[in-house]
């Protein structure tokens, strides 16, 4: 019996060294790949008609679409349509990894605190780096909220910039404990069906929950991190 | 844990750079795209199909606007129509009437005339058989014929009625 922490193993397919670095091709970039490859069948493939009157998948990439394009439009607004493509390849990326990852005998890359940092690193610097091009030194009133007096300053600069500079790591954390732990968790109940005989029922029923509760966190820590993208967007954008 | 583990960190690095890389430039160069093309054609044609559906309601609502007045006009042109022709009979009537009546009158005064006539004739002659009437009464009678003046004296007498 394959112990709980084996699934999140990272094992190399074809090993590949560049310059001493490590740059295989695991089991973890195949995972990546499919992902990318569903989403690209799903989105290009599923348009392919160009319906007027939508068949049913081209029905549901069009609702992704929407989705993605009203969660810019009300939590970026106005300034945030150059960034929908980064947006919708963020969550339909971080869904698909999520959702792929709970076949059985799958890897979840969005458990891998590196992939998730990665990507809230990529999120947090590019927002900082649009905030300060956008507006400049003025980018640092972010720092302090407009109308509070001078000399809270003392406290509150500290105190937001701590916030701030938290928030990359509250992202990746957030994605990467919530699939480490659900997937944690499957394993573990699942371990007890065969060793319980009959009462098996009993842990594999929990299981079905667990499970379905599963795919649930799945859609909606794709959808969290994604909104929490836009939000941050928006302040940089807007200051407040 | 596997995941505190740096040694498989650079490659999955590297293939996150390589494969999200790789489906951004998918998405925002053929897929949105698309997507977008087929929800504004879309909206497009449906606000095109709202816009003629409106502008032929607008067109129904002037024909039937069309009809409604044409149908008040041919009403009122009836109606003065059958005004006209009842004023005309009842002319025609009335001017039947009145010559009628003036003929009735006309047959009746002349009728009256004639009965009068007819009367006085009688009334005449009623004097003259009377008389002779009388003559030959009293010649009979008496013998002698009376004296013509005194017969006719009594005569008008009589038919006065003060004997």
């Amino acid at each position: 019996m394959a112990g709980p922490l084996e699934q999140f193993e990272v094992k190399p397919i074809v090993d590949i060294n560049v310059g001493g670095l490590d740059l295989s091709f695991t089991n973890s970039s195949a995972w990546m790949v499919l992902a990318a490859t569903v989403v690209t069948f799903f989105l290009i493939g599923s348009m392919r008609g160009r319906a007027l009157v939508p068949t049913r998948v081209q029905s549901m990439a069009e609702l992704t679409y929407e989705l993605v394009a009203n969660m810019v439009r009300d939590n970026v607004g106005s300034g945030g349509r150059p960034y929908f493509p980064f947006i919708f390849t963020l969550f339909t990326f971080i869904l698909f990894g999520n959702l792929l990852g709970l076949i059985p005998g799958s890897f979840t890359f969005t458990s891998h605190i590196i992939v998730t940092f990665a990507m809230a690193a990529v999120v947090f610097v590019g927002i900082t780096i649009i905030g300060i091009v956008k507006h400049k030194a003025r980018f640092l009133r972010l720092f302090l909220p407009a109308g509070a007096p001078w000399w809270t300053a003392i406290i509150l600069i500290p105190v937001e910039l701590m916030s701030y500079l938290s928030r990359p790591f509250s992202l990746a954390v957030r994605l990467f404990a919530n699939m480490t732990v659900g997937h944690l968790m499957l394993k573990v109940i699942a371990g007890f069906i065969v060793p319980l005989g009959v009462f098996g029922l009993l842990p594999l029923t929990g299981l079905v929950a667990v499970y379905a509760l599963e795919v649930l966190i799945a859609i909606i820590q794709a959808y969290v991190f994604t909104i929490l993208s836009c939000i941050y967007l928006h302040e940089a954008l807007h200051l407040h | 844990m596997p995941q505190f583990d740096p040694s498989s960190f650079a490659s999955q690095i590297f293939w996150l750079v390589v494969v999200f890389g790789a489906l951004y430039l998918l998405m925002s160069r053929i897929a949105l795209p698309r997507i977008t093309e087929v929800l504004d054609l879309r909206s497009e044609r449906i606000a095109d199909d709202l816009d003629k559906a409106e502008s032929l309601k607008r067109e129904t609502e002037q024909v039937i606007a069309a009809y409604e007045g044409a149908l008040e006009k041919a009403r009122g042109e009836a109606s003065a129509i059958m005004a006209k022709v009842a004023q005309n009979l009842a002319e025609q009537s009335t001017a039947r009437e009145q010559a009628f009546n003036s003929e009735l009158a006309d047959r009746i005064a002349a009728a009256e005339s004639r009965i009068a006539r007819a009367r006085d004739q009688a009334a005449a002659q009623v004097r003259d058989i009377a008389g002779e009437l009388a003559t030959e009464v009293t010649a009979k009678l008496a013998g002698a014929a009376p004296a013509e003046a005194a017969v006719e004296a009594s005569v008008d007498r009589a038919m006065t009625g003060d004997r």
